[in-house]
């Protein structure tokens, strides 16, 4: 008899196999099979006895007091979020983009197939160099500006950082976004410092509109340990080279083809 | 009636109550909001607390997916429901809060000191009081554990599909959703979520049952 294998038997205790049936009916015939069953359920059975605690009856309004502070008046409706000031600057930057790879396209000299795939690579490297190059640019002046932040006077009991923290939410959407290309695109080197700066940016985002100095100051620090600003510098540089270097050659102009032709 | 209509009725008669509440925060009225978070923190906190293994944590978590979920509710569905849609956004940001803790952990290569009180991953603390004898209470710190320890070895994406799937009984397809990866990614996680589990784990389960078999255990 041929038995059930560690991954079907898992999915049917979970729930997840696609034939129950088949499953069901080979359980109901062999014992090995159900001890083995048996085996699975005694540790998820174990699992089941971790306990959560209960955070009491009136945790729902205590959440809603944390929060209720920090809500806006009134949601946007999904058709607002895309006419807030930021995003129009960030969906403009990305159209201009579009338009510089479109025109970088057609100014490109014809040429074969072959030649044509490698000018599409290149071009779409160049956009990304471009577009991750501005990205780190505005993340490194956000940071800067977080880490020069500082109570005006020496009383002041919160200090107002909720223009670095909306900066911050728009850029970790990019930056996520970039960081998985760059992962797809086997550049590890900076998949690795995107996701050091995910990390601050999300410290930043999930940070209060108003902190106190000390807490001002704990974020800064963070910011300094883990040495982002210098990495960030570091890769803009490596992109702005990189990008330096996939600049196509000057388009063979037609006196240039009359002069190769006389010889 | 039958117990099940009556509770298909009353899971109705919610996601009916949210969606009404939906639309009144959506017009203006924000203790409409109230209602809803009331309504949902509990089994939020219980997906949190089980996906990132502390109440520090889990509460964060709780309070960061109501508040996005305010900010993004004009892009919420209204045929959707609502309670399934904020478990999505505590889940990801579960996510991101286990992998925050993990670089924090690693860069101070020292045990990780609970947060608040303490008192929650505190094995002592977790023991069921029912008279217990010493070897069961010793075996029971021992399994717990173990069980701790075998979790928190899980990467976020397997811990996350195996909270979702056999502890909240999410769907598939919304676990993928989470894990933004394809359904059958998800099925292979939740596989090999509850694999490590149980190599990390059967032996000690075993020697429980071995205990009970030999009359040490009640």
């Amino acid at each position: 008899m041929k038995h059930m294998k560690e991954e079907e038997l898992i999915a049917y205790r979970e729930g997840v196999a696609e034939q129950r049936a088949v499953v069901a009916e080979h359980l109901a015939a062999c014992e090995r099979c159900r001890v083995e069953m048996e085996r699975i359920e005694a540790v998820l059975a174990a699992l089941d006895t971790l306990p959560v605690p209960d955070p009491g009856a009136d945790y729902g309004r205590q959440v809603w007091k944390e929060i209720a502070p920090r809500l806006a008046e009134k949601p946007d409706r999904w058709w607002q979020v895309w006419f807030e000031p930021r995003r129009l600057a960030a969906a403009g930057g990305i159209v201009a983009l579009i338009i510089a790879a479109f025109v970088v396209g057609r100014v490109t000299k014809r040429v074969g197939p072959a030649d044509n795939v490698a000018n599409r690579e290149q071009v779409r490297e160049r956009v990304l160099v471009v577009a991750v190059g501005e990205h780190l640019g505005h993340s490194e002046r956000m940071l800067i500006e977080l880490s020069n932040e500082a109570p005006d006077d020496p009383k002041q009991k919160e200090v107002d950082i909720s223009a670095e923290q909306r900066r911050a939410e728009d850029l970790l959407q990019e930056n996520r976004l970039y960081r998985q290309t760059a992962l797809r695109e086997g550049d590890a080197g900076l998949a690795n410092v995107l996701d050091e700066l995910e990390r601050v940016l999300l410290d930043v985002a999930h940070s209060p509109g108003e902190v106190t100095p000390a807490q001002l100051e704990a974020i800064q620090k963070k910011i300094e340990a883990r040495g982002i600003l210098f990495k960030v510098r570091v890769v803009n540089k490596e992109l702005q080279q990189r990008q330096e270097a996939t600049k196509p050659a000057p388009a063979q102009n037609d006196s240039a083809k009359r002069e190769r032709n006389k010889v | 009636m039958t117990r099940m209509q009556q509770s298909v009725d009353s899971t109705q008669a919610i996601a009916e109550s949210d969606a009404v509440a939906v639309e009144r925060t959506l017009a203006g009225d924000r203790d409409a909001y109230r209602v809803l978070v009331e309504r949902h923190s509990h089994s939020v906190f219980r997906l949190a607390y089980r996906m990132t293994g502390n109440r520090h944590d889990a509460e964060e978590v709780v309070q960061e997916a109501f508040l996005r979920g305010y900010q993004k509710l004009g892009q919420f569905a209204s045929r959707a429901n609502f309670g399934t849609w904020v478990y999505r956004i505590a889940a990801n940001y579960a996510i991101d809060r286990m992998r925050q803790r993990q670089k924090e952990d690693a860069r101070r290569e020292t045990p990780r000191v609970e947060d608040g009180d303490g008192m929650d991953n505190d094995p002592v603390n977790r023991v069921q009081d029912e008279a217990p004898t010493p070897e069961r209470l010793t075996q029971s710190l021992e399994l717990r554990k173990q069980m701790e320890q075998a979790l928190a070895a899980l990467s976020e994406a397997e811990r996350t599909a195996f909270v979702m799937r056999h502890w909240e009984g999410c769907g598939i397809e919304e676990i993928a959703g989470v894990l933004k990866s394809s359904s059958s990614a998800a099925k292979n996680t939740v596989f090999r979520a509850v694999q490590k589990l149980r190599h990390a784990l059967q032996p000690f389960v075993e020697t429980k049952a071995q205990a009970r078999a030999m009359g040490t255990e009640s």
